[in-house]
């Protein structure tokens, strides 16, 4: 499991790097950590135009506001 | 998670229009023209304001700017997305702040006002949308590059809320010492008596429309750098399409009220040097893109607790006061004394600041 840590970035970089994990591997699933609501926005956004299915589960163990999406084909 | 319909396609397209449409409304109710929503000529009238600059023409303690900042507290604070964060990169925020109110003081607004003016009739704003979409692009190739100024950590609740408190003594001290009729000074505030400073919507119109833009931009992350950024980096017209709405609800407005007059020459606060018009908004573009917003979603950051996106805010202040103490700022005469220095210099040193923090070489 890939798992693109985005914790304490803001926009665009989350969705800078969930790009080029998807380009370097656009099958296999990965975890994107993000802790603000924009960056769950717009990596939500982007994942699901490049076709994959993302779901948003909240991840307090990993930090204060932390929600890790889980992108899956 | 939390169903987030300014999020939507629909969302950012009626915040866009809102925007548009009440920034036309405060151009009626006395905002300067082409100027209903300006942040840079706004934190240059605050700076005026308070004193930090002397320029008679641009003193006024701007409800808008204090609108704008508690409408998203009030938004951030009601959907739990208040969020004390700072440490990335603090004072190079604070100087692509600087950089970026000197760089839109040369064309003379923010990406805001540049739809506006566009949306008006100005010619001139051509230019400067021009400059700003290079001055994104060549931020978005940072990014391509690794680009980032660090990540920021979770803070206390006073850091969260240092900089909305700010806004509040602003609002206090102009309640307490409101304009009076012709006068330069109200206690320790200044205001214009002519120019652009002298006019405005009545206060509090001012700062209940802020709020509400403030509130909706919040939630829809409405972010006129991002429109262009996303468009050149992702091909994602998300944004873009907020910015579009804006200029469309604005336009409309303009045409419908008979305020939409075409051309280069004798245009509301604004001058007709081409090359700095492009040349300064490409500056303030890249340092936008560098921070990571355009002035207004700073503000808007800034008031989810992002204290970084504040240090900006406050860099715009001490940058706008800086413009017209140091004569770089443009006026409807033309450039500044050293507008052309102050332009150039702003560029080096966002390249610098570009190249430094790229990850991969």
């Amino acid at each position: 499991m890939r798992t693109i840590d985005c914790r304490g970035l803001s926009c665009p970089q989350p969705v800078v790097l969930f790009t080029q994990a998807h380009k370097e591997n656009s099958t296999d699933p990965m975890d994107v950590l993000v802790d603000n609501p924009a960056s769950v926005e717009n990596v939500s956004r982007a994942a699901r135009k490049k076709g994959w299915q993302v779901s948003a589960v909240e991840a307090a163990d990993l930090g204060p506001d932390v929600v890790r999406l889980e992108l899956r084909r | 998670m939390k169903n987030n319909f300014f999020a939507t396609t629909a969302g950012i397209i009626c915040t866009g229009a809102l925007i548009g449409l009440l920034a036309i409304l405060l151009q009626k109710l006395g905002n300067p023209g082409n100027m209903g929503i300006c942040v840079a000529c706004f934190e240059r009238d605050v700076a005026g304001g308070l004193g930090l600059h002397r320029a008679a023409i641009v003193q006024y303690l701007r409800p808008e700017i204090m609108g704008l900042v508690l409408g998203a507290l009030a938004a951030a604070l009601m959907t739990g997305e208040f969020r004390p964060r700072a440490g990335s990169a603090p004072i190079v925020r604070f100087v692509l702040g600087i950089i970026a109110a000197m760089g839109a003081l040369v064309f003379l607004g923010c990406p805001w006002r540049a739809i506006l003016r566009l949306a008006g009739g100005d010619a001139n704003a051509i230019l400067g949308l021009a400059g700003l979409a290079t001055g994104v692009f060549v931020g978005t190739l940072f990014f391509r590059n690794g680009y980032s100024l660090g990540r920021s950590s979770a803070q206390s609740t006073v850091t969260g809320a240092a900089f909305p408190f700010l806004i509040v003594c602003l609002l206090v001290l102009a309640l307490v010492f409101p304009q009076m009729a012709g006068q330069p000074q109200s206690g320790p505030l200044f205001y214009s008596v002519k120019g652009p400073g002298s006019q405005h919507a009545p206060f509090l119109a001012s700062l209940g429309i802020a709020f509400l833009v403030g509130f909706a931009a919040q939630r829809s992350r409405f972010c006129t750098m991002g429109a262009l950024r996303d468009l050149f980096l992702f091909g994602s017209p998300h944004l873009f399409l907020g910015l579009f709405a804006m200029f469309a609800a604005a336009l409309v407005a303009n045409l419908a009220l008979g305020s939409f007059h075409f051309g280069f020459e004798g245009q509301p606060v604004a001058h007709t040097v081409s090359l700095w018009n492009f040349l300064g908004m490409v500056t303030a573009g890249l340092a936008f893109a560098l921070a990571g917003g355009c002035p207004g979603r700073q503000l808007f950051m800034a008031g989810e607790g992002d204290a970084d996106a504040g240090l900006f805010a406050l860099g715009m202040l001490v940058g706008a006061a800086m413009a017209h103490n140091l004569g770089t700022a443009s006026s409807g005469a033309g450039i500044g004394a050293y507008g052309v220095e102050a332009t150039l210099i702003g560029l080096g040193v966002c390249l610098v600041i570009g190249f430094a923090h790229c990850r991969r070489a």
